[in-house]
């Protein structure tokens, strides 16, 4: 197979940050993720990021990811030996050996996971993730559009516990595994969506890992020619600023194993007298201008620091930041009617209809 | 009220007298090696040249980089052993593991994974293990190390282990100083546990310096109370910022800034303080200097304390001039507090920014005629030089295309004359004592940090209520009712609890009482 690129320990930097752009606030703050990658990488050697394409139609991809809540990641950090593990036991239950790794979620800590089980299996990894963005349920991946069941899946924790699943819909595995995921201390990794080749190339959207390292190197690029990191960022995304403004209250809730909650803003500048609020479960969901909401997931709402561009998670928002809200468009699937059942702001519980922000792509 | 404020930097140690909001006096005398003598120095000149009696004085504020020059220059630290409660969770990434390596080796490399931590919802990751512990703190005694760092996940939630492993460590180790992450930090971490790693190293340093302190302060014969400036530009008392050194670690920043916009009276500008080594430029909103948005890293760790947004480049008074085939360079190196021994105008064989600043008529310093035979080209290309230095960094901090003042201030103000990148310069009175006004004003805060029921009585109320106990707080400390503001608010859903408990913190700050 024809190596796209090679990625080194050093490389993962930009890519974590690209991580943290798509992660929509959302998805884990990738530094974790990063080092375990770059570790990971140091221990066994580089990763192999290949096209889709080159896949035969009947190889077996398995998407990894870390499932939870982000301020638990940051705070009670890996065993060390879950996600391999989780990968070897699904090997083991499906009696054949892999043949790549891919991406569940290109947003956030997940955009650095697969880099630890591509460098430790010396498997191939793809250039591409189920997601194009982060979302905070398992169900809520293209996979699902195309017929993929998440199971057999297997969840593993930092404590040694392994759990597999078999259920009868995506939405099943996400209450159950949600709910092991929190018995489990919030966190836990997992291999799942095991998926033919064939199905793989319908399905994954296509270059998020190498959109993140353009982003990380756009931002790293800008900040160094003195240009504007956040306008840098919007002409690398197709994005347009919804908000600049600075953060007067971030009331949070942990319901469930999810960080929800509502971050107010003031605005400054070209906002002034302006208020902006933004809902979150996890991601960043619903963007409002003075009462009158303006966008809704599935496109994408990232919040990026007013002047280094650096993104800025839901977690850690407060009091004080000055920032500026983007919006860019998601990919086309999430905009069908079963995209927006999976991931439009009703499925969210929010009383609003998906509006395209930039119109319908055809 | 008569208070003195003062700076210990790595070069300088400045201090200035003020009564009330009026600087009276302000010297310069170089830092010493065992900054007790330089602090003696500077109250010595101070005093004498504001003509006031040291037993007048109220309150001595003290800023100081020595704690943050330590870490950045791996200089005075103690061996320190990590000690992390979390197995088996957590052993993916050790203690340490994102540090830079000559650090790392600087304070021995002792990581130590031991059971213990909690969930984010209060139960149990592993009990405390007694004998582990026990067997730890042997190995830690055996290498003759007396300073530890204990972090327990989700300690910033319940700190029980924290306590509990710190207390079955002391019984073991004589002498040990331990630093509890959870009196430190936030949730994070690796954050957390870097900034009580750090913090560890520095204990006995502190110890040192804050005798220093006392026994100068003591011996010019003030016996007024004296405090130490924090990150936030707030002060703590002595016995507090001895146990928590790595709580001083941006106070140079913010005195400087707080200092450069109480001189000039402008409270929206870019900042410059250019020091003997280097420059820390940043900028100021309303007064105040801008917060960093995001981790910020100290001598190579990421932390996650809320610190000043400023970019520090190797330009300074001492930096040194090397002419080459590349044309002129200017610093990073520099020959700091030797610049008395080693520049050309104090007789030295070193060429230093602050030659070509004299050479070029800038200043009237030392001896002249030692730099006379500097060529006009290597001047005027070294004066190119600085200023494009500065421009460069002044960009960077500029927060839009509006023209704002650049308040030039420190010691090595003299390099700069005429505009940064187009923007005017203003050089306020008392300009290379900045740092020590802005000791001298710091200001005091109140804390609360508190657990609410929200079910009972919702999160407004709740947040309400802390704010009205943290201004309290700030009164009790002695701050003017009427200067109060709200610095940080912060509440942490502690899901374990029943009634939607929630911890909130907030902080207030005020400017210290005139009487």
């Amino acid at each position: 197979m024809k190596t796209l690129k090679t990625i080194y320990a050093e490389d993962l930097e930009d890519i974590a940050i690209g991580g943290a752009i798509l992660g929509t606030g959302g998805g884990g703050d990738p530094y974790v993720g990063k080092l375990m990658a770059q570790q990971a990488i140091l221990k066994h050697g580089p990763v192999h990021l290949i096209s889709v394409e080159e896949l035969a139609d009947d190889a077996l991809v398995v998407p990894v990811c870390m499932m939870g809540a982000p301020t638990v990641m940051t705070e009670k950090l890996p065993q060390g030996d879950e996600l391999i593990n989780a990968f070897r036991q699904l090997e083991q239950l499906l009696g054949r050996k892999i043949d790549a790794v891919l991406c569940g979620e290109a947003g956030g800590v997940n955009s650095t996971t697969p880099f630890v089980v591509a460098a430790a299996t010396g498997l191939p990894l793809i250039d591409g993730d189920g997601m194009g963005r982060a979302y905070p349920e398992l169900q809520m991946v293209t996979f699902t559009m195309h017929g993929v069941s998440a199971t057999p899946m297997v969840l593993c924790d930092d404590k040694g516990n392994s759990l597999v699943l078999e259920t009868v819909s995506n939405q099943w595995t996400e209450r159950l595994a949600r709910a092991a995921t929190v018995e489990m201390g919030g966190s836990a990794l997992l291999a799942f969506y095991p998926m033919s080749g064939e199905v793989a190339k319908k399905a994954v959207v296509r270059g998020t890992l190498s959109l993140c390292a353009k982003l990380g190197l756009t931002l790293r690029e800008a900040r160094a020619n003195h240009g504007n990191p956040v306008d840098a960022v919007a002409e690398t995304l197709k994005a347009v600023t919804l908000f600049h403004g600075r953060v007067t209250d971030v009331d949070r809730r942990t319901v469930g194993g999810f960080a929800r909650g509502t971050a107010t803003f003031t605005g400054v500048e070209e906002f002034k007298g302006h208020s902006f609020k933004l809902d979150f479960q996890n991601e960043f969901l619903m963007a409002a201008l003075d009462g009158k909401i303006v966008c809704t997931t599935p496109d994408l709402i990232t919040l990026l620091d007013a002047e280094s561009g650096t993104p800025v998670t839901a977690d850690s928002l407060h009091y004080g930041l000055r920032l500026k809200a983007l919006a860019f468009p998601c990919n086309p699937q999430w905009q069908t009617q079963a995209g927006i059942a999976l991931v439009g702001p009703r499925y969210f519980g929010y009383d609003a209809d998906y509006v395209p922000y930039f119109g319908a792509v055809d | 009220m008569l208070r003195i404020g003062i700076d210990v930097g790595g070069t300088n140690t400045d201090a200035v007298v003020m009564e009330g909001t009026k600087v009276i006096a302000g010297v310069k005398s170089a830092t010493t090696d065992d900054v007790m003598s330089g602090v003696v120095n500077a109250l010595r000149d101070v005093l004498a040249a504001s003509g006031i009696a040291a037993s007048a004085i109220d309150f001595v504020m003290i800023g100081t980089t020595h704690f943050t020059n330590a870490v950045v220059q791996r200089r005075n630290l103690a061996q320190t052993a990590a000690v992390r409660l979390g197995l088996p969770a957590t052993a993916s990434l050790p203690p340490m593991v994102d540090w830079p390596e000559d650090l790392k080796q600087a304070i021995g490399n002792h990581a130590y994974l031991a059971h213990g931590g909690n969930e984010f919802d209060g139960r149990v990751i592993s009990p405390l293990d007694e004998e582990e512990l026990k067997s730890i703190a042997a190995d830690i005694k055996a290498k003759g190390i007396r300073s530890v760092a204990i972090t327990s996940v989700f300690s910033p939630v319940s700190s029980d282990f924290e306590k509990k492993a710190g207390e079955i460590l002391a019984a073991e180790i004589p002498g040990v100083h331990v630093t509890l992450s959870s009196d430190i930090g936030r949730i994070g971490l690796l954050e957390r546990e870097n900034a009580a790693i750090m913090n560890a190293c520095l204990r006995d340093l502190s110890a040192h310096v804050m005798n220093a302190f006392r026994n100068a302060i003591s011996e010019a014969g003030i016996k007024g109370k004296f405090f130490l400036t924090q990150n936030d530009g707030t002060l703590m008392d002595a016995a507090f910022a001895e146990k928590f050194p790595v709580l001083t670690f941006a106070s140079g920043p913010t005195n400087s800034m707080r200092g450069a916009a109480f001189l000039s009276g402008v409270k929206d500008a870019i900042v410059v303080d250019i020091g003997g080594t280097t420059s820390d430029v940043g900028s100021l909103q309303k007064g105040f200097p801008r917060q960093a948005t995001v981790a910020v890293e100290v001598g190579g760790v990421r932390t996650n304390f809320r610190m000043p947004d400023v970019f520090s480049i190797g330009l300074g008074g001492g930096s040194l001039v090397v002419d080459g085939v590349d044309g002129v360079k200017v610093g990073p190196v520099s020959v700091g507090y030797r610049i008395k021994s080693e520049a050309l105008i104090f007789g030295g064989s070193t060429l230093t920014t602050t030659d070509t600043a004299v050479a070029r008529g800038l200043a009237e310093l030392g001896d002249k005629s030692k730099v006379a035979g500097l060529s006009p080209d290597l001047l005027a290309r070294t004066g190119a030089k600085i200023i494009a230095m500065l421009e460069d960094c002044v960009e960077r901090s500029r927060l839009s295309p509006e023209p704002l003042p650049v308040i030039v201030v420190g010691g090595g103000s003299i390099l700069v004359d005429g505009d940064i990148a187009g923007l005017e310069v203003i050089k306020p009175n008392h300009y290379g004592v900045a740092n020590a006004v802005g000791a001298a004003i710091a200001q005091v805060s109140g804390e609360i940090d508190r657990v609410y029921a929200l079910a009972e009585i919702g999160r407004e109320n709740a947040l309400e209520d802390a704010k009205a106990r943290a201004i309290d707080a700030a009164v009790q400390a002695g701050a003017a009712r009427e200067t109060i503001e709200i610095v940080d608010v912060e509440d942490v859903p502690l899901a374990y609890l029943p009634g939607n408990a929630t911890r909130v913190r907030v902080k207030a700050v005020g400017e210290l009482h005139a009487q």
